[in-house]
């Protein structure tokens, strides 16, 4: 029943600290329209929109696909609203794959996006409620706790979390659209930066960015653009609950669910060897070697020694966020559909500085909240 | 909006780029049955948990349902004030609503008794000596200023007992 | 459906199962996840299935009725999702999640879907919270209240000589009569259109009972597909259409008399392809049941609103959800062949879903 789905355009914005040149409308349509240009589209080729972002509260627009359906020329067009914490940007991707492999649409516009400087995310996030103790401090005061938890069960040493850092801000030196571009980043200058949630130091922490990401979806019959197409081999999402008893954090069950069943669709039975590349959700730094043993790309407890041998680095055998990542751009609504994008132009060989050569099949994966949330979608050059 | 001359000098004024405009909102806040019974219990001086009638296990504070079975939780648990440090993290960042001076502990602690950590501060002992595994208590306020609100609980400080072994806690990180 | 799309063969989906919780001014008592709890129980057991039938979960509702972010994160609590669960929440109106799970069934990816919305109106001031829908630049800061603008557009109505303030006492009137027929429902009084017209103007040309009550309010949906839908209904009551459009955020570029997005959507979900016996149509506000009426082309053989409607009760983020529900329950229950819900978002209609229904 399933039609394929292919990625035919992407956008996105230059993600900043401070976007004070553009609206919340003016965002989202440069990413919008860098995707349609990409497709070689015009908005009245769209037939329906899917938006996603993070919590409302951090711009103070309650419901905003309603302010920005003209913007996004959706009047007279199906618009539909996700959000599904962190994993946002991911999910609002796969819901727009849907609407194609579903048959219902031809063409999706499908977009996310973040002006976290309009607001204050810190305080929308830290929202004092009478029974929880006002102690975390934002999400890295919540992840913190975990990332020591997996230091004491893994027994990585302390600098794997600075090579992480490291990595994927080199990484951005080749994205032009990246928030971060520290020319001097090394081991030396993460370790000097200030400690913010011990074990957590500034430099491992993702930034607070601006930005917008889009994607035009296609079927198969309405391929078009500049580059060819990404075809989606797989893609799903998995949620367990937020706090349970005996809940695994440094390794949820949702994440390594999601995982199989994305590479049972896509036929990878060694991620390993089989991905060419892939864009993961890592907020922080300590979240690269954890998701390597989530994402089954080495046994238990081993992924720190991936990420110390350089396998995940750019030049290595697995490259790990060659946009530079989360650690380098941090919109968070379109967080997650940036790493979707960044494995689409990876596998259409549009990526510029940052491509891998022989890019052929790529994994993309969100997470959100506290680690329950997540959503990855696999895409290949070849068609499924 | 931009560059236009002023009325008056006839230089050219730079654009608007932002413009401030403050939300405010209330809302009262519904603690719910098992949260009030909860609440409580913090009230009198004790943490009061649940037990799922299915997995048995205890939570607290419970917030009427057991997450894993979607069943509600009925059975009230009194638990200890003692409990284990799970896992921590030292907070060095400024935020805003901030009450507590930085550096500071933000720890899990499971309860004896629970199956489920919480957040807590730790207080009483330097930042850098603090372990995943030590035993604490919580230290209440004066009984004439407790309160149905978490605001019972002034902290957690260690108990002097011996580190808790990792394999007893290892399932709840 | 797009029109792109048309030839497609839409796999029969139906509402195998609906509940939703008494609708109550304020529940002091419980907290969104008691509140949601009681509920997919009883979606759940009224066909004797249990989470485990289901192989896709989507919610829908606002951070800002609580007034914290990820409010949707905790009421996954009342479901139980472990082992973990495909899952997905839009910040809309479940009659929005109700559509996404129903791409999914069409996909294949699914074959059983549990939708579900919460909404606790009371908690704030709605008119402040509502107003933050609006374009936060030029609009918000203004401050216009959800009230004033729907007066507005019942003016505009009036004006065009579409309807007068009677009728909007009439459409209160009956909607709260069909109320007592329903044991959910929180405005349930039989009471006269001239009672009605004595009340005092809230906005001008809006009286006390054209506006919603404040409701706090939480439902849910089974949704099924192949043997299952057949499986667990006797009667089952299939989506043979389903449509979504917006119209356009700047009330001064609308003919706000009129509902463009609800004809389109209506027309895509194929409405005019037979008559049908009712609609349960998510007004508001009185006199857009007038305005929405006209768009679905209803004539006044069909009973609007059986349920009493939003005059009736109005939890935000449930109340279209709940629309899809009633209309197939009156199905289910042989009081109607085939029936159209409608779910509307945004100030004045912006935007509007269609679903149609038919009985086996």
């Amino acid at each position: 029943m399933a039609e394929r789905c292919a990625v035919i355009g992407v956008g996105q914005t230059h993600h900043k600290a401070k976007r004070d040149d553009v609206s919340i409308a003016g965002l989202v349509r440069e990413a919008a329209k860098m995707a349609l240009e990409d497709a070689d589209l015009t908005w009245s080729d769209i037939d329906a929109v899917v938006i996603g972002k993070a919590p409302d509260m951090f711009e103070g627009n309650m419901m905003p696909e309603l302010y920005l359906a003209p913007a996004l020329g959706a009047v007279g067009k199906p618009i539909l609203r996700v959000h599904t914490a962190g994993s946002v940007g991911g999910s609002t991707a796969l819901v727009a794959a849907h609407l194609i492999s579903a048959g219902i649409h031809r063409r999706v516009l499908t977009v996310a996006y973040e002006k976290q400087s309009d607001s204050d995310a810190m305080w929308a996030l830290s929202v004092p409620q009478p029974f929880a103790a006002p102690l975390l401090a934002g999400a890295g005061g919540y992840f913190a706790p975990i990332i020591r938890a997996y230091m004491r069960r893994s027994g990585a040493p302390d600098h794997i979390g600075r090579m992480v850092a490291v990595k994927d801000r080199l990484n951005a030196l080749r994205n032009p659209y990246a928030h971060l571009h520290l020319a001097d980043i090394d081991l030396q200058m993460v370790e000097e930066s200030i400690m913010l949630w011990d074990p957590l130091r500034y430099l491992e922490a993702c930034p607070s960015s601006d930005g917008a990401a889009a994607m035009v979806l296609s079927s198969e019959d309405a391929v078009s653009g500049h580059y060819p197409p990404a075809w989606v081999h797989g893609s799903a999402m998995r949620s367990e609950p937020t706090m349970f008893a005996g809940r695994d954090q440094v390794n949820p069950q949702a994440g390594r669910d999601c995982a199989a069943d994305v590479y049972a669709q896509a036929g990878i039975t060694d991620p390993r060897s089989q991905i060419d590349v892939a864009e993961i959700y890592v907020p922080f730094s300590w979240y690269e070697p954890m998701w390597l043993e989530n994402l089954g790309f080495c046994e238990l407890g081993d992924g720190w020694k991936l990420t110390e041998s350089g396998a995940t680095a750019f030049d290595g055998d697995i490259p790990w966020n060659t946009s530079g990542g989360v650690l380098s751009s941090n919109p968070i609504g379109a967080s997650g559909m940036l790493r979707f994008l960044e494995v689409a132009m990876q596998v259409r060989g549009q990526a510029g500085e940052h491509q891998i050569d022989g890019a052929r099949l790529a994994l993309g994966q969100a997470y959100g909240g506290g680690s329950q949330f997540f959503s990855m979608w696999v895409v290949g050059s070849d068609k499924p | 909006m931009t560059d236009q001359p002023s009325a008056g000098s006839g230089e050219p004024i730079g654009p608007v780029t932002m413009l401030a405009t403050p939300i405010r909102l209330d809302f009262d806040f519904t603690p719910g049955v098992a949260q009030s019974r909860f609440l409580r219990g913090l009230e009198r001086g004790t943490f009061l948990g649940q037990r799922c009638p299915t997995c048995h296990k205890v939570y607290v504070p419970s917030r009427g349902t057991c997450p894993t079975d979607g069943v509600a939780t009925t059975e009230d648990v009194e638990l200890a004030g003692t409990g284990t440090v799970t896992t921590y993290c030292v907070v060095n960042v400024p935020f805003a609503g901030q009450s507590i001076e930085i550096p500071y502990i933000a720890a899990q602690v499971l309860l004896d008794g629970a199956n489920l950590s919480f957040m807590g501060l730790i207080q009483e002992i330097p930042a850098d000596e603090v372990r995943m595994g030590m035993r604490v208590e919580a230290v209440w306020v004066a009984p004439d200023e407790l309160t149905p609100s978490l605001a019972s609980v002034r902290y957690f400080r260690p108990n002097g007992e011996p580190d808790a072994d990792y394999d007893t806690y290892k399932e709840y990180l | 459906m797009s029109p792109a799309a048309a030839g497609r063969t839409v796999r029969p989906v139906s509402i195998a199962s609906f509940a939703q919780a008494q609708n109550v001014r304020r529940d002091d008592v419980h907290n969104e996840v008691e509140g949601l709890l009681p509920v997919i129980e009883e979606v759940f057991s009224t066909i004797g299935i249990t989470k485990d039938d289901v192989d896709f979960i989507c919610s829908g509702s606002t951070d800002y009725l609580i007034g914290g972010p990820f409010s949707f994160v905790m009421a996954l609590d009342a479901v139980g999702v472990w082992p973990p669960r495909a899952e997905s929440h839009v910040e809309m109106d479940g009659a929005w999640a109700l559509y996404e799970a129903w791409v999914l069934l069409q996909e294949g990816k699914a074959d059983a879907a549990l939708v579900y919305s919460f909404g606790r109106s009371s908690l704030g001031d709605l008119g402040e919270i509502l107003t933050l829908q609006l374009d936060p630049y030029y609009l918000a800061p203004l401050g216009p209240d959800i009230v004033s603008l729907s007066a507005l557009q019942a003016r505009a109505l009036i004006d065009a000589g579409k309807a007068s303030e009677a009728d909007f006492a009439a459409i209160a009137s009956r909607s709260r009569r069909d109320a007592l027929g329903n044991p959910k429902a929180q405005v349930r009084q039989d009471v006269a259109v001239e009672v009605l017209l004595a009340d005092d103007y809230v906005v001008s040309p809006l009286r006390r009972h054209a506006l919603p009550p404040i409701t706090d309010g939480a439902a849910a949906i089974v949704l099924a597909a192949g043997d299952k839908a057949t499986r667990w209904s006797e009667r089952p009551v299939w989506i043979t259409g389903i449509d979504h459009r917006s119209e356009t955020h700047s009330l001064g570029a609308r003919d706000l008399t009129t509902s463009p997005s609800t004809a389109s959507a209506a027309a895509m979900a194929g409405l005019g392809a037979g008559p049908v016996d009712l609609a349960e149509i998510h007004a508001p506000f009185a006199h857009q049941e007038i305005i929405l009426k006209e768009a679905l082309g209803l004539d006044d053989a069909v009973a609007v609103n059986p349920s009493g409607g939003a005059l009736a009760a109005n939890p935000l983020m449930s109340a279209g959800l709940i629309r899809i529900g009633e209309a197939a329950n009156r199905i289910a229950s042989g009081g109607a062949d085939r029936a159209v819900a409608h779910a509307t978002s945004g100030p004045c209609l912006q935007q509007n879903l269609v679903c149609v229904l038919e009985g086996a």
